[in-house]
């Protein structure tokens, strides 16, 4: 196997931006510790034992739509730049090309790991109504 | 069958037994006595089944990609197998098995239906204070024991004044904590007699691991029973000259000269101090500080003049200057509150 030559117009490596990857994993966390930090200061403040939760029930839907919108944008500004160029995967070379692009491809992976999780986490508005 | 396989198998058979023993027991989630233990025992089997065939399953993919002819893949076989085998599968055996886990919990809250048994217990360090609530709005306290009626519901409150401990009879159900300044609740509903095991499961000091506590489930008349019994005050000695009747009598004198009524009630006494476990019907119970001593005489003498040794930690100070024979004494009058 040859080495490919990048003569794409690749942003350089002190302009590759790494933050872009941990925004759908940090969305993810942001909206588990809204979610149950709601529950909790509603159920221990708001609520009786045996008390409605619809209200905490509506905030997660809320945080969710939020939340997956904002992992979907980042989503897109990953797969935007896996795509850069017209190599395919694998992105394993040592070129600017290639590692804008594995880092566009980590991160639409990561944000359809967290989108997921994001779901799971959103799940138990169908299981639980009251504070018990 | 060669030497070393007719040797492994024993072993093998021997292993799996011993594993297998560990299933059952009167601590056990895996042997359950109650509705809710009976949920979430098959939880684990759901989750344990699901376990084995994705394990079998990826066990099996390594084995085709290493002795698989490669050139029988396509790239499109290969990236099925990757998305699909390592996204789409599990995304949804996790979503299968989260939506069964979760669709459990609301029917393992449901409150106890009005009328039922109610029960409080606090967790203290390192013991169970026990309330039971009559239906006449009485009380009965009670320690380091509990007995339900079997087929009934039995509703619990359960509080702490001093650290986080943690509520759980495996056998009958799933734990639950017991949270300074808050109220949790738990409903349990055995479903066959036996005596279990209580056992705190949140490390809560030195004497966590001696804070248990045996339940036994009974026929409702023999409960009933029982409930009224612990709800009278403790027999008083007999005032004979017999000399077991003396030592009793030694003993109770000798439990509110030492001061153990600070602590200590024995009702139809005047001993009435509220910090320790209640003790009128302290000869009655199964064991002795909290679950982790028989109830015989050598082991109440061993408590009063080793409690720091028994349970190290422990609020109660050791009794080991106490002349000869006040031990026995005390022991058996502790006995004799049946």
């Amino acid at each position: 196997m040859t080495k490919r030559i990048s003569t794409e117009d690749a942003p350089h490596e002190k302009r590759e931006n790494l933050w872009l990857l941990i925004v759908s994993p940090t969305i993810w966390a942001v909206h588990f510790l809204f979610s149950y930090i709601t529950a909790a200061v509603w159920c221990a403040k708001v609520g009786s034992p045996g008390g409605s939760l619809q209200p905490v029930r509506w905030a997660i839907a809320i945080y969710t739509v939020i939340a997956l919108i904002g992992i979907t944008f980042n989503g897109l500004s990953g797969l935007r730049r896996h795509n850069f160029g017209t190599e395919s995967l694998p992105h394993d070379f040592d070129t600017p090309g290639d590692r804008h692009r594995f880092l566009g491809f980590a991160t639409v992976l990561l944000a359809g790991l967290s989108a997921v999780a994001t779901l799971f986490a959103a799940a138990v508005v169908f299981y639980f109504f009251d504070c018990r | 069958m060669s030497g070393k396989r007719f040797i492994e198998c024993p072993v093998i058979v021997f292993a799996v037994a011993l594993v297998l023993a560990g299933c059952t027991g009167p601590q056990s989630s895996l042997d359950p006595a109650g509705r809710e233990a009976e949920r979430i025992a098959g939880l684990f089997w759901w989750m344990a089944g699901g376990a084995v065939v994705v394990w079998a399953l990826v066990v099996w993919l390594a084995w085709s990609a290493m002795h698989g002819r490669v050139s029988r893949h396509t790239e499109r076989q290969a990236r099925l197998y990757v998305i699909g085998g390592g996204v789409l599968f599990p995304t949804l055996v996790l979503a299968g098995l989260l939506a069964y886990g979760l669709g459990m919990m609301p029917a393992l809250l449901e409150p106890a239906p009005p009328g039922s048994l109610k029960i409080s217990v606090s967790g203290e360090q390192w013991w169970w204070r026990v309330r039971y609530h009559t239906a006449d709005g009485g009380e009965v306290e009670l320690a380091n024991e509990i007995r339900l009626p079997v087929g009934e519901p039995a509703s619990f409150e359960l509080e702490s004044p001093d650290v986080i401990h943690s509520f759980w009879i495996p056998s009958l159900a799933g734990k639950m904590d017991m949270i300074p300044g808050r109220r949790t609740r738990l409903v349990l509903h055995p479903t066959r007699t036996g005596t279990f095991r209580g056992q705190c499961a949140e490390f809560c000091g030195d004497s966590h691991a001696l804070m248990a506590f045996p339940v036994v489930v009974m026929e409702k008349d023999a409960f009933a029973a029982w409930l009224t019994a612990q709800r009278a005050p403790a027999a008083t000695p007999q005032a004979d000259a017999g000399p077991e009747a003396r030592r009793v009598n030694r003993g109770r004198d000798a439990f509110l000269e030492h001061g153990c009524s600070a602590c200590h009630t024995v009702r139809g006494t005047l001993a009435r101090g509220a910090i320790g476990p209640d003790l009128t019907h302290v000869g009655g119970r199964l064991t002795l500080g909290a679950g982790i001593l028989p109830n015989d005489h050598p082991s109440f003498v061993r408590w009063i003049a080793e409690t720091d040794r028994v349970k190290p930690g422990v609020l109660m100070p050791h009794y080991r200057m106490l002349p000869s024979g006040e031990h026995d004494a005390l022991a058996a009058y502790l006995e004799s509150l049946q």
